[in-house]
């Protein structure tokens, strides 16, 4: 074990993996000489060669495109896009000809591709860099979609995922590369898709996390104890698959569940982790399920982002409405 | 641009025919007459509700066979949209599974297993970045083989094709850009979809060769892919052929072409028809006569009637089917939803 940051997980493992099985690699821009912007690439290039950690054009949809195409010759494709913002260049090759490519073709191809990309706000990045927009990618049958809230899940999920034979949306809190840092396993360290993590338990309400909001999680748990309320905090991990049972477990247990996301309150994810509550376990509840979230503008100018984005007062606020009821 | 023209408009030849034996010659011909009778049949399916949209060929049958013609369909790969119903067919799509995609039915969506060829697309310039990283990945694994991708003048004009040709010249992808220019996206003339004469001209933008092709000359075609073929495999990269072709029908059986083409344009279009141009020259080469014709148009009859007598003979979907193959690894909730699928069905 030893404690890494969240950045320094995903490096490692990116390394092991491609170390591990010579089909992966690695394309995006900057990811090569310069490692990237944020260094989740960092001296993969100088170890593994330019012709499998690849420098591209600016060119987000011929990236992900490529990378179909790619994973059909037979490799691994991990493209890298620079922030989720740019996405949305390459969106009709990520929501309808990735996730689709299965099913287009009656299994006669799979695409094992892993797109990895810096997700939501908080680092005071430009406009059009740091929107939330998971629910769009949960959306996209086909696809998964990976949401790691730790360092050590970081490293577990992204070996899970390269080694995934669908395709793998994996987002990485652009917030948390630096200021995440616990402790991960050494070695081969995979974690499943669609189990959640009890990132800490707790008996009187229930919070639903995942990204950067598991931290605020947690610090609004730990507020929360101080004032005699037991929080559990569940991580989801994986958005899609979704563990619906492990949500059902939990909220029947406590009867009470706050739902925290980054993006715009309406028809986010947590939209639907709310109606699956809902639908798996209403009759244990003893308090309307909220959600502590986003607003319905585009993510704010840097200097505005922080009252845009929950912080741990607002879900403390939310987990004593619950308990109050 | 120069029009690269081996037969011209009369069936003479004006340039070096390609060294290709006669009886893939007549193989080509053949293949050629059986693109228009699918047309003929497939419209008649279309009137009669047995078929859905089908997007007519005839008229480019040069563009498509000359080209995949010039492929080993062993280690070449073809990307079609979905005007290329013959080059499917040369790399062992099923006349059938064809019919039975445009009726809409899930079979339809079978490829050869094992094979050289990609799903038709249909969602405009999609499938080009796609064939550019096919053929990137061949390459860095040493696999011999080109790609061939199709599109028309009207995908041309999307984002993907200019981000596909970039990447392609940056990686010396061993791809081939093979644009239908047939003068139409739908019923917008090439005038109206861009500045630039010509397609070809963009390939110098990329640092690739870009040659305008007599797309109804079926020898040009096969030349011209050829050594584009030679260039990939050799390690030169990418090639951007424009095969200037005609569409002699409507974009789509939901199409009205008398709304927007011109009553003299179809004429002129007509005297440039790519068949009657191959066959007048095999015909004066020695290498066709009406028996060929006619035993040719047997053999078109029966390929026909089979996959006809396939298609008919093919039961509808099975419904729980519409579950299959989203993913490798199926989601626990996609398990669940499945099965209340088909208890929803069972208490019907």
């Amino acid at each position: 074990m030893a404690v890494l940051s969240m950045v320094e997980a995903i490096r490692s493992t990116l390394e092991a993996e491609m170390a591990r099985d010579e089909r992966v690699i690695v394309l995006g821009e900057d990811v090569g000489k310069s490692g990237g912007v944020f260094r989740a690439t960092d001296k993969l290039q100088e170890r593994f060669g330019s012709e499998r950690v690849v420098d591209t054009p600016v060119s987000e949809a011929a990236i992900i495109g490529a990378s179909i195409g790619l994973a059909t010759a037979g490799l691994v494709p991990v493209p890298e896009l620079q922030f989720l913002g740019f996405a949305h260049q390459a969106w009709h090759q990520i929501g309808f000809q990735l996730a689709r490519f299965r099913y287009r073709t009656n299994a006669r191809f799979t695409t094992p591709v892993t797109i990895r990309a810096p997700y939501g706000g908080g680092v005071r990045a430009p406009e059009l860099h740091s929107d939330a927009f998971e629910s769009m990618l949960v959306h996209s049958p086909g696809l998964k979609v990976v949401a790691p809230g730790s360092a050590a899940d970081a490293k577990g999920l992204l070996a899970t995922a390269i080694r995934d034979p669908d395709p793998v949306f994996y987002l990485e809190p652009l917030k948390g590369y630096r200021l995440v840092r616990d402790e991960v396993p050494d070695g081969e360290y995979l974690v499943e898709f669609g189990k959640v993590r009890v990132a800490r338990a707790g008996d009187d309400v229930t919070v639903v996390a995942w990204s950067g909001m598991v931290g605020i999680a947690e610090e609004a748990a730990a507020a929360a104890e101080a004032e005699g309320i037991s929080v559990e905090v569940l991580d989801l991990r994986t958005l899609m698959p979704l563990d619906v049972d492990g949500l059902a477990e939990s909220v029947a247990r406590t009867g009470r569940a706050v739902v925290v996301q980054e993006a715009p309150l309406t028809a986010g994810f947590a939209a639907e982790v709310v109606a699956t509550i809902a639908e798996e376990a209403f009759v244990h509840l003893e308090a309307p399920i909220s959600r502590v979230s986003g607003y319905d503008t585009p993510i704010p100018m840097p200097q505005l982002e922080d009252y845009y984005i929950p912080d741990a007062h607002r879900v403390l606020a939310a987990i004593r409405a619950a308990v109050n009821f | 641009m120069e029009l690269f023209q081996i037969l011209d408009e009369g069936g003479q030849l004006v340039g070096e025919p390609p060294a290709i034996d006669d009886a893939t010659l007549v193989e080509m011909l053949r293949l050629m007459l059986l693109g228009r009778r699918i047309d003929q049949k497939a419209i008649s399916l279309q009137r009669r509700g047995k078929l859905g949209t089908y997007a007519p060929l005839s008229g480019q049958e040069a563009a498509s066979v000359g080209s995949v013609f010039a492929l080993d369909r062993e280690s070449d790969w073809v990307v079609p949209q979905y005007r290329e119903q013959l080059a499917m067919l040369h790399h062992g799509l099923p006349l059938s599974t064809y019919l039975l995609q445009r009726m809409g039915h899930p079979q339809g969506s079978e490829l050869p297993k094992d094979g050289t060829l990609y799903p038709q697309q249909v969602a405009l310039g999609a499938h080009l970045p796609q064939a550019v990283g096919l053929a990137w990945g061949l390459r860095l694994q040493g696999r011999p083989g080109v790609v061939l991708a199709y599109f028309g003048d009207g995908a041309s004009s999307e984002g993907d094709f200019h981000e596909a040709c970039n990447l392609a010249g940056v990686r010396k992808a061993p791809v081939i850009f093979c644009c239908q220019n047939n003068g139409w996206a739908i019923s917008v003339p090439w005038h109206l979809q861009s500045g630039s004469p010509s397609v070809a001209a963009r390939g110098a933008g990329y640092g690739m060769p870009g040659v305008r092709v007599d797309g109804n000359d079926v020898l040009a075609m096969y030349a011209s892919t050829s050594e584009a073929r030679r260039r990939g495999l050799g390690g030169d990269g990418p090639t951007l052929i424009e095969a200037v072709t005609t569409r002699l029908g409507a974009h789509t059986t939901a199409d009205d072409p008398t709304r927007y083409v011109p009553a003299d344009q179809v004429e002129q279009e007509k005297a440039r028809d790519p068949i009657t141009r191959f066959r007048t020259w095999m015909t004066a080469t020695g290498r066709w006569d009406d028996d060929a014709h006619a035993q040719a148009d047997r053999w078109c009859d029966e390929q026909i009637e089979r996959a006809v007598a396939e298609f008919d003979s093919t039961p509808r979907p099975d419904p729980v089917t519409l579950f299959d193959n989203v993913y490798a690894d199926e989601p626990v909730r996609l398990l669940r939803q499945r099965a209340a699928f088909v208890a929803d069905r069972e208490s019907r």
